[in-house]
């Protein structure tokens, strides 16, 4: 008995055929075109039944679209106040300009003499002399406090000496010495270079960015991974429908398919969810923005999310549920063997 | 079409199930595979599926050699089998057409093609004129009508089916019995687990019998 079985497995035609039957079984039953129409209508399909299956089960599908819409909205949020920050600091030029703050007892004369031996300084490009009188008017015409001003008997301002260095002198250890030079005059109250408090906020803002950045990733794991265990849970709900497919000679991507969709259609519906949030919620915050920026007399302008902002916020989430659910399909195609 | 060849099945927990099984089944060949339940009659069919791969032998199914065949290439090798169940296993919410369809679907068959198959195969098992009713609203019978159905749909070369009678009377049993022989009359290779003896000794045909997974009748 054996041997008449060895003798026939031998006369069994080789397993190279796998290959070419594969190509013959995936080619059967039509022409070239018919099997793109075929595999056209498998994918809407899919699309399809997984759309259908979320709204078959609104009440899951609604709660975790919700979490998902707000951690997206919360990064994207988050990421919006920093461009509008942003906007408003980088219209400032950081500038080297030093201003010497005298103190009270230095007289005009002596004030302007002192500018002009400042302006001797090789470093030193330009000087303006600002007396207690400028100041005063400067501040009335732009601080809206005249009239409270004009009730005070003696001016409170002193005397600023600006100092502009020379382009050629770049460095910022230069620069602090120079500094550090006019700190040490006995007529200055105070030095500092003007617009630091700029260079500061910039600073502050560049941090924000940071964590921007890393708060999108946190949120952007957190978004794969709700993703991941919603389709984990559907392909555990519909395992009867996986095994029978596989019997039948489904492959891997057959299987996958819908499940993908699913991850894809979470994705995209969050994605324009938390684009509604945040606009949303910035149609509310504009007025009072715009109210403050007024106060100010600056000419802010709330940014907006922009098409482009916008595409990549909806492009980016659904990559993410298909992302999320492949990761999953992945695992759990691999640790089943049915 | 089907050659086990001193095929071993070894689970860690409870040993061998399959003790060097070698049999040859032909093409156009049908076969009954009994034994007393926990024989390994299972086992041996989950091997022929590639649901699981044998721990030691060689199975080689239509010319391929089931120890060769990748993981990506299995897909295609089940195409060239019909499975049938005793539990059915039709997917109860969708329409006995789309159960019907499935294997035809999965094998990229455009839509006309897949509509002309599926009536021809619910004709074939008597269920014309039921496509649009869903499993659960069919009796047993015709549940396993579908199963069937399903299987051949494709026209594959070989048909395995585990208990297909398990829950049917012997009317029902015969006439399904009826649609085995019918296609192993154009030559599709046919192995039905049961332990259903009077259906075996009404259809007088080859019988491999497993005792402690060991083919004692072969």
């Amino acid at each position: 008995m054996k041997r008449v079985n060895k003798n026939r497995i031998k006369k069994d035609p080789p397993i190279k055929q796998v290959k070419q039957e594969k190509r013959q079984t995936t080619l059967a039953g039509g022409t070239f075109t018919d099997k793109l129409i075929a595999y056209r209508d498998i994918h809407a399909q899919a699309l399809f039944s997984s759309l259908g299956r979320m709204i078959a089960t609104p009440y899951s599908s609604i709660m975790t679209i919700a979490v998902l819409a707000i951690s997206i909205s919360l990064a994207c949020g988050f990421y919006v106040v920093v461009v509008n920050i942003h906007q408003l600091t980088g219209n400032l030029q950081t500038s080297s300009q030093i201003s010497l703050f005298l103190r009270d007892e230095v007289s005009d004369a002596h004030a302007k003499k002192m500018s002009e031996s400042i302006l001797n300084n090789q470093n030193v490009q330009k000087v303006d002399l600002i007396s207690k009188d400028q100041a005063l008017a400067e501040f009335k015409d732009y601080s809206g406090f005249g009239s409270a001003i004009n009730a005070l008997k003696k001016n409170p301002l002193p005397i600023v000496i600006q100092v502009l260095p020379k382009n050629t002198l770049t460095d910022k250890q230069g620069l602090a010495d120079l500094l550090k030079k006019f700190q040490q005059m006995p007529e200055v109250d105070f030095a500092q270079f003007d617009l630091q408090w700029v260079e500061r906020l910039q600073a502050i803002v560049e941090v924000a960015q940071v964590f921007a950045f890393l708060l999108n990733i946190l949120l952007a794991a957190a978004v794969l991974f709700v993703i991941g265990n919603t389709v984990r849970l559907e392909f555990y709900g519909r395992r009867a429908e996986v095994v029978i497919s596989k019997l039948v000679g489904a492959t891997n991507a057959f299987i996958c398919r819908p499940f993908l969709y699913t991850g894809f259609w979470i994705g995209f519906i969050s994605g324009v969810s938390a684009w509604f949030i945040v606009t949303l919620l910035m149609l509310i915050l504009r007025g009072s923005v715009e109210r403050l920026s007024g106060l100010y007399e600056g000419d802010m302008h709330l940014q907006f999310l922009g098409f482009s902002e916008t595409l990549f916020l909806i492009s980016t989430s659904s990559i993410l549920g298909i992302l999320g659910g492949w990761v999953v399909l992945f695992c759990e195609l691999r640790s089943n063997k049915l | 079409m089907i050659h086990f060849l001193n095929v071993i099945k070894r689970y860690e927990e409870t040993g061998d199930v399959l003790r060097n099984i070698s049999f040859n089944l032909e093409r156009g060949e049908m076969a009954f595979l009994t034994g007393h339940s926990g024989a390994g009659k299972s086992t041996l069919l989950r091997l022929i599926a590639v649901m699981e791969r044998c721990t030691r032998g060689q199975i080689i199914v239509d010319g391929h050699d089931l120890n060769l065949v990748r993981e990506s290439q299995l897909p295609f090798i089940r195409r060239k089998m019909g499975f049938i169940y005793q539990d059915y296993k039709l997917l109860n919410d969708r329409t006995v057409f789309d159960n019907v369809a499935l294997p035809l679907i999965i094998a990229g068959f455009s839509h006309q093609e897949v509509t002309r198959r599926v009536r021809a195969a619910l004709e074939k098992v008597s269920l014309q004129g039921k496509e649009k009713k869903y499993p659960l609203a069919l009796s047993g019978g015709e549940q396993q009508r579908v199963g069937i159905a399903r299987a051949v749909v494709n026209k594959p070369p070989i048909i395995i089916a585990d208990e297909p009678t398990g829950n049917l009377d012997p009317e029902l049993s015969a006439e399904i019995m009826e649609l085995f022989r019918q296609f192993q009359q154009v030559g599709v290779t046919i192995l039905i687990a049961t332990h259903d003896i009077s259906l075996i000794s009404q259809l007088n045909q080859r019988v491999l019998k497993l005792d402690h997974g060991q083919l004692v009748v072969n």
